[in-house]
């Protein structure tokens, strides 16, 4: 594992950690869906309400680590109020820089969410941090759920037995 | 190699020179993220020392070729070499005979190996496989899927909030339906020792055969497989200082000469005709195909090291690193012990209040300490202690007091951080 595993932890992430943003639940949700990492236990719901185009309402709730639970309330507060468009387009800036295939310099709407950059170099801990956007990307799709173990995940690395 | 030697009967455990044994393993002078390494991992994998390196070194140097093949020089050599290993695991556990040891590739080979030789000649519609709800995935699942099957049913020994195995609740279990007990000897997640040999005197008064997994009690404990009287005990090498891929199935010769083999091919077969093939006696047997020769010959290295120090002795001191550490953790405000069995090795899951885990195991690794973080495989388990994952810190002979000191500081670091 990298050298710089406490950089990951600076304060934007431990305050979102400490105060989320837009956690709990919404009445009668237009979209919504349930995000699983079953290695390690996260466990979130994103819901949200899209007026014609535009996301006008998104809470999430659940249990997870600090990486996701930060993830999490900075996607919200990034994606509310923008289109469905805008947010898909920043789903796909996200994983790509969180997975390190992207850098955060070369993602045009990443702003603050550049923090996470650094979870790339931490293989274990990729899959906390976009477990929240995947699980945007389902309720989107009108998925039931999301899983950080789908086949189709690029992100999928076994985790160690006991 | 250490010259450290010690009668394994001796009751009073000799001085316990923890550095020159650390000396003996070149991974623990690793620094990780500028820090010392602490190694606190070893429930998942122990380290190799020198003398087991340096084992699979001399054997790939000069005595490999296939087994029970050829008569050639390389060929009985390397012959010799892994039936030895054999026979110094045989001693290990205190087997009647060298041919009631199995090399498997590890614990979880050796579990499917009964149930699927043992298993699926015996169990049938109805009956009912005793386990308990402290078991790893891979005394679980193999269970599961033989259940599945063959319609028969798993019963659960529940435990106390201590991590301890309800021994009353284990006796009620039992009836006319009973087939086998499958039982860790020793908890992974929580370390709490199992009483085995009392749960197999009950089980064999009702001629229920009984499977320990030892996996985290041989690099632990002095095991005796005539003394508990199991039927099956099964263990990997890699969690005691052995090689990965390689680990051993104990099983009675009675029982293990009317199972049926787990795996064909070359190595098992007594003759072969397109008819009919015959198999050939235990323990081949069970050991189709060319083995990993080279890990079984470090395996045998790893034992004779482990016995060179004396089991007594390892014990001892990981037990004097068990009370020191459950002190100085347990004097952390916020920090909850998960698993106070009575009798314990020294593995110490805990939940940090405020601090997930994978953060915990994250952060750690920033000051060098390695820890476990998850469910450890063991699900069932943390749905009974309420949790989705603990951290975990699995102690070896190789680490020290001063390792736990670094542990807790690092922990108090964490903690100030979420803080």
């Amino acid at each position: 594992m990298s050298l710089d595993s406490k950089a990951l932890y600076q304060e934007v992430i431990l305050d979102h950690n400490r105060k989320p943003r837009n956690y709990g639940e919404l009445a009668h949700p237009s979209h919504h869906a349930e995000g699983v990492n079953p290695l390690c236990g996260d466990h979130i719901h994103i819901a949200l309400d899209l007026k014609g185009d535009t996301v006008e309402r998104i809470a999430f709730h659940g249990e997870s680590c600090a990486i996701c639970k930060a993830s999490a309330s900075m996607m919200t507060a990034a994606v509310k109020g923008k289109s469905a468009l805008e947010a898909k387009t920043l789903i796909h800036e996200f994983v790509d820089m969180a997975t390190g295939r992207v850098a955060a310099q070369d993602s045009p709407h990443i702003g603050r969410l550049a923090v996470f950059s650094g979870v790339s170099a931490l293989p274990m801990r990729v899959k906390c941090a976009i477990l929240p956007w995947h699980t945007l990307q389902a309720a989107f799709n009108a998925e039931p759920s999301a899983s950080t173990e789908a086949d189709a995940d690029p992100m999928h690395t076994p985790m160690g037995d006991a | 190699m250490s010259t450290l030697h010690t009668s394994p009967t001796s009751s009073v455990p000799p001085a316990f020179d923890v550095a020159r044994i650390r000396a003996d393993f070149p991974i623990l002078q690793l620094t990780v993220a500028g820090k010392p390494l602490v190694y606190l991992d070893n429930a998942a994998s122990s380290q190799m020392p020198q003398p087991v390196i340096d084992r699979l070194v001399r054997y790939q140097t000069t005595e490999h070729a296939n087994i029970h093949r050829a008569v050639h020089y390389l060929s009985e050599t390397a012959t010799a070499a892994y039936e030895a290993a054999r026979v110094t695991l045989q001693r290990f556990i205190n087997a009647r005979e060298a041919r009631e040891v199995i090399f498997t590739s590890g614990t979880t080979e050796g579990i499917n190996l009964v149930a699927q030789g043992w298993g699926r000649q015996n169990i049938r519609a109805g009956d009912e496989i005793i386990l308990t709800v402290l078991e790893h995935h891979s005394n679980i699942v193999p269970w599961q899927m033989l259940a599945l099957e063959k319609g028969a049913t798993i019963r659960v020994v529940p435990i106390n909030d201590a991590g301890e195995l309800l021994l009353d609740q284990y006796e009620a279990l039992f009836n006319e339906r009973t087939r086998l007990v499958s039982v860790g000897h020793v908890s992974n997640a929580l370390g709490s020792i199992n009483p085995v040999k009392k749960m197999i005197t009950f089980a064999h008064a009702r001629g229920v055969p009984v499977l320990v997994d030892g996996a985290q009690a041989a690099p632990h404990l002095a095991v005796d497989v005539q003394d508990l009287d199991c039927d099956f005990y099964a263990f990997s090498g890699h969690k005691l200082c052995g090689p990965t891929g390689i680990g051993i199935l104990y099983g009675r010769a009675a029982l293990l000469e009317v199972m049926q083999p787990f795996k064909g091919g070359g190595d098992m077969i007594h003759t072969v005709t397109f008819e009919k093939t015959t198999y050939a006696p235990i323990p081949n047997k069970f050991e189709a195909g060319t083995p990993p020769i080279a890990a079984a010959v470090g395996l045998g290295a790893a034992v004779d090291y482990l016995s060179s120090i004396g089991m007594a002795a390892i014990a001892a001191h990981e037990h004097a690193l068990l009370r020191y550490a459950t002190e100085q953790l347990g004097a952390l405000p916020g920090l909850r012990l998960l698993g106070t069995a009575h009798d314990k090795t020294a593995v110490l899951s805990f939940a940090v209040q405020g601090i997930h885990p994978h953060d915990m195991g994250t952060l750690l690794n920033s000051e060098g300490v390695a820890v476990r973080t998850g469910h450890h495989c063991a699900q069932p388990l943390m749905a009974r202690l309420g949790v989705v994952a603990t951290s975990r810190a699995s102690f070896a002979f190789y680490n020290t007091h001063a390792e736990v000191d670094t542990l807790v500081a690092s922990i108090f670091s964490v903690q100030k951080v979420f803080a």
